[in-house]
């Protein structure tokens, strides 16, 4: 029997069940696009069919960090660039939990870049989903990894020389399964496109415009917006590496020219994930590392029966 | 300088086998019924390069390197790349002859391989003249030769030991059953064939000298090993079953042990990224109810400081290893030091509140990384157990029995779903997991997992409130604070009530006291002895306890001496200042002797230094610095 009850559980699930049942008083601004993460994540848990007691919910430092105070499921705030390393951890102690991590551009493109690549590069079956507002909103509008060439804060008062990161490039050379980009004034997306990835066996990664209508009144909450999978104009193999390379490169070009493409970007459905990997490989255990503690009848190895006789 | 004892040093470069070589060696020594100790010496460097292993074996357990040496078995270095003799790092064929040589005692003997070293580069660094004034036996031998004609030249480690054994007249019985249960085949063979020639060859020359090799039988069963062994075990009879690490060097061994054992054990071990990482993923398996470990040496650990201060703030229990090495910044990778205890005690930001263990050796390595467990995953805190490299690269042997404990899997201050179902909700329906006054009296909020039905609750190293939300309200914060805090009383309390991690030595009415922590306790012991021998009325204390202090411990037993002396591997006094720092007395009391040149003490030098302190010489000529007592 199971320790863990929630997990699995056969139920309707009502989207209303991840709200709090005190709804705290958001810290973000009115007509913030985080509004827009918080409602689509909530839609799409009853589509998975997830209650909020098998969801955890991984978030970094920054606006966006603050999802899990709202969203009511098992949270762990980490710290700044640092929820993948957290939440992966997670997922290899109890795979059968839902596993969700969120953070800003700062946070999964800046600081946290590199366990994004290599994230990515092992294929864990989870979910990230990136704020991206082209600036670090709550340290009061600085400019970030996905800022535009030339773009004017108080850290960079002459514009940034630099050019700002692909990040759905990088994400699909370091070995995500499952790339989208969407946006909050898009909700009916936003919530398939997660249901998806939630659902997707393998590292799904969601750029989510989310607009900072505080900080970056320049990007002007991402309308128009075309699907790309609606739009006649881009006809191409989501599952097709090299097809999908050239949509992304559209993709993040056309943004800084004023035309925001959403959509799935990139779907690979045949690359084991990372813990069908080291399972297959015998560096895994096949039940939940984590039911084991539980189990009053777990039999645990000990060192001087097993090891002991390499030292005599 | 004992009598009655072996110390056996065997040199050559890296890849030469010098380490196996002594491995085998030392477990030979056991299993004919002596005990052992190996002093480990190695360059950064994965070819060429002096490298060294002293075994010094006696009768009685030995817990120390000793004085030099007695017998030197130099290979001299095959993958030595520059033969001038004004290169930068001096001529490296030789050194493993050469270097340190006047630590080769009187009468001792010094055996070579001539197939590798040049007579005439032999001839240069006038070994005859030095032979002749300490009365040294120089044997030279064709080693490579002989490893040659019967399989390949890396073979005359083993023709070394052949040689040893005729000379030492030591049974070869032991090494043949080695090669035999260690290679197979054509490999087997041809071990064996020089094992056998080098010994016939060695016979033949008939090497008058005093050394004797003592003999003995052992009461009980024996093992042999490190305190990185001893450390993986004592994690791993703890339950731990996740480990997450990036290599470095010393703590790679650890990692190493563990990747190795995980998988038949039922665990799992992920190398990743970086050390920020890998402190994460440690943290992350424990947040989802496994008991799980990570760790690094100085500049990997500097890395580890942000997760750290997460776990200490969302009380997620974690056990981090840290092996020093010589500092500052990449320092000396292969050299030990005890100059990161400051580093591990106050790294991150705010106030810290950790547990700190010490072990002075491999015993206290295992009993103390069990303790680091249970209390880490009881009182939900992270735990730090600080080694360093000599630990970790020596070998001792001790009873088997020492490691027939149970197991014990514990995961600590969790909750059954039936009870997360009685226990506290607040009405937003989440979990009081960080209550300001857990029921049970304690400091203590016992915590839910992932999964579990009704459990939910959000960690964060926002300061938060008992359902875990982000507060900044002044009351709830010194609330949390003062309780997270206080775990550090009951947790020394819980200590207290067991057997002590301090380890006391020598005549209680003694009027001198030495203090000393980690890695050099035994060798002060060592070093206690004789000076009780010559005279002096002294006494020690190894303190493993570093956070939560043991404050009555310590100050009892000051108070019972007139003067100590502290020694450490390090040249600020850290752990002195701790001690100073926690009693808040004693500073006219305390004087200090450092090392900081890359070797641990030898016994004779805490002897040398102790008596200049009293007689207050100087040490400026020696390898040591002392510092004397406040007001001194």
């Amino acid at each position: 029997m199971s320790a863990f009850s929630a997990i699995g559980e056969e139920r309707e699930i009502d989207r209303d069940e991840f709200t709090p049942g005190i709804e705290p008083q958001a810290t973000w601004c009115p007509g913030c696009g985080d509004f827009g993460v918080l409602k689509a994540l909530k839609q799409a848990m009853p589509e998975v069919g997830r209650n909020p007691d098998e969801v955890a919910l991984f978030t970094g430092i920054g606006c966006s960090g603050k999802l899990n105070s709202y969203f009511n499921s098992y949270g762990f705030h980490t710290i700044h660039g640092r929820s993948l390393p957290v939440a992966r951890a997670a997922k290899l102690a109890n795979p059968e939990l839902e596993v969700i991590a969120a953070g800003g551009d700062g946070d999964g493109y800046g600081i946290g870049g590199n366990h994004l690549i290599h994230t990515a590069r092992e294929n864990h079956d989870m979910t990230y989903i990136v704020f991206n507002n082209e600036i670090f909103g709550l340290t009061k509008g600085q400019t970030s990894p996905t800022s535009p060439k030339g773009h004017k804060s108080k850290t960079q008062p002459h514009g940034s020389a630099k050019s700002p990161i692909r990040p759905l490039s990088q994400s699909l050379n370091a070995g995500a399964t499952y790339i989208a980009r969407t946006a909050a004034v898009n909700p009916n997306q936003a919530k398939e496109i997660i249901a998806e990835a939630i659902e997707h066996d393998g590292f799904a990664h969601i750029d989510f415009l989310t607009q900072c209508p505080t900080w970056n009144k320049d990007a002007k909450h991402y309308v128009p917006y075309t699907d790309v999978q609606q739009s006649d104009e881009f006809d191409f193999d989501v599952s097709d590496r090299v097809e999908a390379a050239e949509m992304m490169r559209k993709t993040e070009e056309r943004l800084y020219e004023g035309e925001v493409l959403t959509g799935r970007m990139y779907v690979e459905d045949a690359r084991p994930s990372y813990g069908q990997e080291k399972r297959a490989i015998g560096e895994m255990p096949e039940e939940p590392l984590a039911e084991r503690y539980f189990d009053e009848d777990a039999e645990w190895e000990r060192t001087y029966d097993n090891l002991l006789e390499h030292h005599k | 300088m004992t009598d009655n004892e072996l110390i056996w040093r065997i040199a050559g470069g890296s890849g030469d086998g010098i380490d196996s070589t002594s491995q085998n060696f030392a477990k030979a020594l056991m299993r004919s019924g002596l005990h052992v100790f190996t002093h480990r010496h190695y360059p950064s460097r994965i070819r060429g390069g002096h490298t060294y292993v002293e075994v010094r074996a006696k009768d009685e357990p030995v817990q120390s390197r000793g004085d030099g040496y007695n017998f030197l078995l130099a290979l001299g270095d095959s993958f030595a790349r520059n033969p001038q003799e004004e290169a930068y790092y001096g001529k490296e064929e030789l050194k493993p002859l050469y270097e340190n040589f006047d630590d080769l005692r009187e009468g001792g003997v010094l055996l070579y391989d001539e197939g590798l070293l040049d007579e005439e580069d032999v001839d240069e660094i006038e070994l005859e003249e030095a032979a002749e004034e300490n009365d040294w036996h120089v044997v030279p031998m064709d080693l490579r030769g002989i490893a040659k004609e019967h399989g390949r030249e890396i073979m005359r480690n083993t023709a070394g030991i052949g040689a040893t054994a005729a000379i030492l007249d030591i049974d070869t019985a032991e090494f043949e059953e080695l090669i035999e249960q260690n290679m197979a085949g054509d490999m087997q063979e041809a071990n064996l064939n020089v094992l056998q020639d080098a010994y016939d060859a060695a016979a033949e020359l008939d090497i008058d000298h005093d050394i004797e090799v003592p003999e003995s039988t052992h009461d009980e069963e024996q093992v042999i090993l490190s305190g990185s062994n001893a450390i993986s075990y004592g994690a791993l009879d703890e339950g731990c079953r996740f480990i997450s690490g990036y290599p470095m060097t010393p703590w790679t061994d650890v990692f190493t042990i563990m990747s190795q054992h995980l998988p038949e054990f039922g665990g799992i071990s992920e190398q990743v990224e970086d050390e920020i990482a890998a402190a994460a993923l440690a943290l992350g398996a424990s947040h989802a109810g496994v008991k799980s470990m990570s760790g690094s040496s100085g500049g990997g650990f500097a890395l580890m400081s942000e997760p750290l201060g997460l776990a200490e703030m969302t009380e997620t229990p974690i056990v981090l290893v840290e092996a020093m090495r010589a500092g500052p910044s990449t320092g000396m990778p292969t050299k030990p030091e005890q100059a990161d205890l400051e580093h591990v005690l106050y790294t991150s930001q705010g106030d810290s509140a950790r547990v700190v263990f010490a072990p002075a050796n491999i015993r206290e390595c295992y009993t103390q990384t069990r303790a680091a467990f249970r209390i880490a995953y009881e009182y939900q805190i992270p735990a730090i157990v600080v080694y360093d490299q000599k630990i970790q690269g020596e070998l001792r042997n001790l009873p088997a029995s020492h490691f027939d404990e149970e197991p014990n899997a514990d995961p600590g201050s969790v909750l059954t779903e039936e009870e997360i179902q009685d226990a506290a909700h607040h009405s937003s329906g989440k979990f009081q997991r960080f209550l300001h006054e857990p029921e049970d009296g304690s400091n203590v909020s016992p915590r839910s997992v992932p999964g579990q039905k009704d459990g939910r609750y959000l960690a964060t190293g926002n300061e938060h409130n008992p359902s875990g939300h982000i507060s900044e309200d002044p009351e709830n914060r010194i609330a949390q604070m003062n309780r997270r805090l206080n775990k550090l009383d009951d947790i020394r309390a819980d200590l207290d009530e067991n057997a002590s991690h301090q380890a006391y030595y020598g005549p209680d009415d003694a009027e001198y006291g030495i203090l000393v922590w980690g890695s050099q306790q035994d060798t002060v012991f060592e070093a206690v002895d004789r000076l009780n021998e010559n005279g002096h009325s002294v006494k020690a204390l190894g303190v493993s306890d570093m956070m939560p202090y043991p404050v009555e411990e310590v100050s009892e037993w000051l108070d019972s001496v007139d003067e100590a002396l502290v020694v450490e591997m390090n040249a600020t006094a850290q752990f002195r200042g701790l001690t100073q720092k926690e009693i808040g007395k004693y500073g006219d009391k305390l004087s200090s002797l450092l090392k900081y040149n890359g070797n641990p003490f030898e016994p004779a030098e805490i002897v040398d230094g102790f008596e200049s302190s009293i007689n207050g010489e100087d040490l400026a000529a020696t390898n040591m610095k002392y510092l004397p007592a406040a007001g001194d």
